[in-house]
């Protein structure tokens, strides 16, 4: 009986503090409409700050204390409020979410930068030196007691603000309607602006009182984030006395899982995987609905013309050939990686893209492809390939069947949900057998993986993998592209611009989710597999939520519609680490990129895939600057091949000769440029193209 | 009769394009001014502009004799303009209440505007703790127009408060409407369903494509004048 009040004591100390970032969220969300995804991770922030200023620079802990939450915090809110939301306050809630991702992301890569996270660093509680309460059987830390008392506090004042006062009902109205609340007298900014301190403030409190109890480390901490989410779940992102509630259900089941679940192989991750499945099942189970009248924006998904398809196909494959001549030694192995990760960024066009299912879990899909072919595939039989992605596409597609209750950043959320389960728990386990089937997964470390045989060839040379990545991406580009001029991608739009509509109009909406997660799965495991054989051994780690969350990033910044995504995703995401051994720095510079890069999306929302098209379109179309860019090109390689020229110079100059050229076709056409027709005149005064239909249509639809 | 409410020569432009070309348009105390047109002459930008919400290019905006152009939102409303904009003018995820209490910037407390609005649209009193949202259309209307009546404004402007109600509701709006404007306020109604609002309006304007066409009585060459406007046979 003492053992169970003992575990429920810490239990409760714990859900005091998701009970604070959770009520944190629910504020920032009813007042600013934003799924905060970086909630956890300027907890996290704040903790490291606060250590630097008291274990680190030995601040007294009081000065310490108010200048994380008096100053730092706030700062930092406004920060957020300013520089990120604001660019992008015009566009719809996914976009907004997708810059709190960016913010998580980058968090963790700067944390990880500023702070060497191979060194230990103790946090000491709170009133350590006093002895605890006693109450009967009870035994409670002053720590403790101030932690339930912050919750009690933060809950009790939070609840007051925003329901009782005509500050918090100008925080609640202007999520509602911007204009509408200046009308009222209010001040949407300044209410933005509150609601934005008193979050991160809630934040840091919480970060600094768990910091403590669990390591000082960036991913952990930010990660709190699943079960603050579970708690605000629990309280429909609204309600904060059901808030509070939940925290108590996910901090006591944490608590008692640990002292209560038998020792047993398989079980100690399903305690660590236990919020995350209680957010999985809440958010199943709590029917929540959107703020009402959030308008959502539909960017564009243009349909690749067959030759246009074609060309960058086969544009792809012969950069595979050169980039497997060109590079060598280790370059050859950092660069491994880009076509594989293409490849499975590619896997968001589908999904993100044209059915606008937003799903965080697809490098987890990848990593399922990874693992099957590892197992099977170990002596290169190429059907090993083939159940690789078919099992890849089963998991997806058993993902797809309860996420259809979930749309939006919901989805998004319940997929990192899935995504934190398999790397805490699924991805850990040893291996088992289900139904006479043996089941392994990284066998509790790291798996070897070989590559494959294909016509008699063995191919297990990072020459010859390269040459298969990029072949593989130029056809899954290509059956993309494919898919998007059919019948089933047409639906697909349909579906994403209206749920309701395709319902009404006689389509499946079950079939078309559970197929459209299927696929996108089984390209990301088809990609996963060969991002494998790349890096030869794979850990649970590489396909973790963490490591998948720049991917996601850096696909959403190339347009998600883009069959070309694919390819700029591989080499934007990759593509740096060439730098990597340049100097000790700039591995973490490396790593903050996607992040940066995520939060430059409020400047073109609609990608940089189609801004890239729209700048090299004329060399591509001008008669004689392409075949001079093709010289330009074929010359630098043979200098390279002939080892006349060393990598960096065959670069620069590539990229160099490419950019003249560029501006010289630019120039050209401007000389021979058509005067701009006024658009009712199209197809009379100039010939009707193409794609003159689609522009016509979509600006009928944006009115 | 001066007015309180005057536009003199507003230009406006949604982006590249004129919307209004040198409006001049003026409501006294008391006096309900009906702005009638063709969708897309321009009403509803006539009254974002006398609101704040939308910037006049050029021109002037005069609220009892003094210059207020480029006066933000928030202050006109504070100095007695009040828009009921197209659409609900409601917040749909705050209850009833709380809708309410996004009243009292003008200086009634929260508990005279519940007693204002209660008395004047019982309905709204057994919704209290209702989420606007989830209103009838003719609920919202009613509590939207409860901002014109709970605030004491001095000048009202109402676009299309009969979007999608029955007749009879509708009706009732405007009777209120005509109770608000007894009491001295300066009223201008836009209204595509004419007949509820020509027989409350003491003046009318037509406007097309941005300039107002024509101003005065809302007799019965106005309306053989509209109806051919509208059903498209006069130029
Ligand atoms: N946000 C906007 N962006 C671009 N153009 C706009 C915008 N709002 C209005 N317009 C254009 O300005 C013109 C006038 O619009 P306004 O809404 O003032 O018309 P209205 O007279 O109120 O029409 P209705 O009777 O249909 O409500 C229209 O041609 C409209 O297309
Ligand atoms: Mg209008």
């Amino acid at each position: 009986m003492e053992q169970f009040l003992a575990f429920g004591i810490v239990g409760l100390s714990t859900a005091a503090i998701y009970a604070v970032i959770g009520s944190g969220l629910v504020l920032t969300y009813v007042t600013t409409g934003v799924f905060n995804f970086a909630h956890g991770a300027a907890g996290m922030l704040a903790a490291f700050a606060y250590w630097q200023l008291s274990a680190g620079w030995g601040w007294p802990v009081p000065v310490a204390l108010a200048v994380v939450l008096l100053v730092l915090a706030p700062a930092f809110g406004l920060f957020v409020e300013r520089v990120l939301l604001r660019p992008v306050q015009h566009l719809g809630e996914v976009e907004r979410m997708v810059m709190m991702v960016a913010l998580l992301s980058g968090l963790i890569a700067a944390a990880r930068w500023i702070w060497n996270p191979n060194e230990a660093r103790p946090l000491p509680v709170f009133f350590a030196d006093r002895a605890p309460l006693r109450a009967g059987p009870v035994t409670i830390t002053w720590h403790q007691a101030l932690t339930m008392a912050v919750a009690v506090v933060a809950a009790v004042g939070l609840w007051a603000l925003l329901n009782r006062t005509r500050t918090g009902a100008e925080m609640r109205a202007t999520v509602d309607d911007r204009a509408l609340a200046g009308l009222t007298g209010a001040d949407p900014v300044r209410a933005n602006r509150v609601a934005w301190i008193l979050g991160t403030q809630l934040a840091a409190a919480g970060g600094i009182l768990i910091a403590p109890a669990v390591a000082l480390d960036a991913r952990q901490l930010s990660l709190l984030i699943v079960s603050a989410y579970t708690a605000a779940i629990f309280g429909r992102l609204r309600s904060l006395p059901l808030t509070f509630l939940g925290a108590v259900v996910v901090g006591c089941l944490e608590s008692y899982l640990t002292g209560y679940l038998p020792q047993n192989a398989y079980l100690p991750g399903l305690r660590l995987a236990a919020p995350a499945l209680l957010l999985f099942a809440a958010l199943l189970l709590f029917p929540h609905r959107r703020l009402r009248g959030r308008d959502r924006r539909l960017a564009p998904v243009p349909a690749p013309s067959a030759r246009g398809a074609l060309v960058f196909a086969a544009s792809v494959a012969a950069l595979g050939a050169v980039l497997a001549t060109v590079l060598q030694g280790k370059d050859l192995i950092t660069l491994g990686p880009l076509l594989p990760l293409g490849i499975v960024a590619l896997s968001y066009v589908p999904l993100a893209g044209y059915a606008g299912q937003i799903s965080l879990c697809q490098l987890s899909m990848a990593g399922i492809g990874a693992v099957v072919w590892a197992h099977l595939g170990a002596g290169g039989q190429p059907w090993a390939l083939v159940v690789a992605v078919l099992v890849s596409a089963l998991v997806g597609a058993l993902v797809a069947l309860p996420a259809l209750r979930l749309s939006g950043v919901y989805l998004a959320l319940g997929t990192a949900a899935f995504t934190v389960v398999l790397d805490r728990w699924i991805f850990t386990l040893p291996s088992f057998d289900v139904l006479g089937v043996r089941i392994s997964m990284f066998d509790q470390g790291s798996l070897e993986v070989s590559g494959p045989s294909l016509l008699g060839l063995r191919l297990d040379g990072e020459r010859e993998l390269m040459v298969l990545s990029a072949v593989c991406l130029a056809l899954v580009s290509l059956g993309v592209a494919v898919l998007r001029r059919g019948r089933f991608g047409r639906r697909l739009i349909a579906l994403r611009d209206s749920e309701a509509a395709y319902a009404t109009l006689g389509g499946n909406l079950l079939a078309a989710r559970v197929a459209v997660f299927a696929l996108a799965a089984g390209i990301a495991g088809f990609g996963g597999a060969l991002y494998g054989m790349q890096l030869r051994t794979i850990t649970a780690e590489q396909f973790s939520l963490v490591a998948g969350l720049p991917i996601f990033l850096i696909a959403v910044i190339g347009g998600l519609g883009y069959v070309g995504n694919g390819l700029f995703s591989g080499t934007a995401f990759v593509g740096p680490n060439i730098l990597l051994g340049l100097a000790s720095w700039t591995q973490n510079v490396v790593a903050v990129l996607p992040a940066l890069a995520g939060m430059g999306l409020g400047h073109s929302p609609d990608g940089l895939v189609p801004r890239l098209r729209r700048e090299w379109e004329p060399v591509a179309r001008d008669r004689v600057v392409l075949p001079a860019v093709l010289c330009v090109l074929a010359l630098a390689w043979l200098l390279r091949i002939a080892d006349a020229v060393n990598g960096w110079l065959l670069l620069a100059g590539a990229l160099a000769g490419a950019l003249a050229l560029r501006g010289w076709a630019a120039a050209r056409r401007g000389a021979a440029a058509e005067p701009e027709i006024p658009v009712e005149w199209w197809g009379v005064r100039r010939p009707w193209r193409a794609e003159d239909g689609e522009v016509l249509a979509r600006g009928i639809a944006r009115g | 009769m001066s007015a309180l409410l005057e536009l003199r020569g507003v230009r406006a432009a949604h982006g590249r394009i004129t919307v209004l070309h040198g409006v001049s348009l003026s409501v006294a105390a008391g006096e309900v001014v009906a702005l009638l047109g063709p969708n897309g002459a321009g009403k509803t930008t006539i009254l974002r502009v006398a609101a704040g919400v939308h910037p006049a290019e050029s021109g002037r905006l005069l609220l009892g004799g003094r210059d207020v152009t480029g006066a933000r939102p928030g202050d006109l409303a504070r100095a007695g303009v009040c828009l009921i904009p197209e659409g609900r003018g409601v917040f749909p995820n705050l209850s009833v209440r709380d809708n309410l209490l996004m009243m009292t910037f003008a200086g009634r407390t929260r508990a005279e505007i519940e007693e204002i609005a209660f008395t004047r649209f019982p309905v709204l009193a057994g919704r209290a703790g209702q989420t606007a949202g989830t209103l009838s259309g003719g609920e919202q209307q009613m509590l939207a127009l409860a901002r014109g009546l709970a605030t004491d404004p001095a000048v009202l402007l109402l676009d299309e408060l009969s979007m999608g109600l029955a007749p009879l509701v509708v009706g009732r709006l405007y009777e209120q409407v005509a109770e608000i404007a007894r009491q001295g306020v300066a009223v201008l109604v836009v209204e595509q369903f004419a007949a509820a609002v020509l027989g409350i309006a003491d003046r009318a304007a037509v406007l097309v494509r941005g300039r107002i066409e024509r101003q005065g009585d809302p007799g019965d060459g106005l309306r053989a004048e509209l109806s051919a406007l509208y059903l498209g046979s006069a130029t």
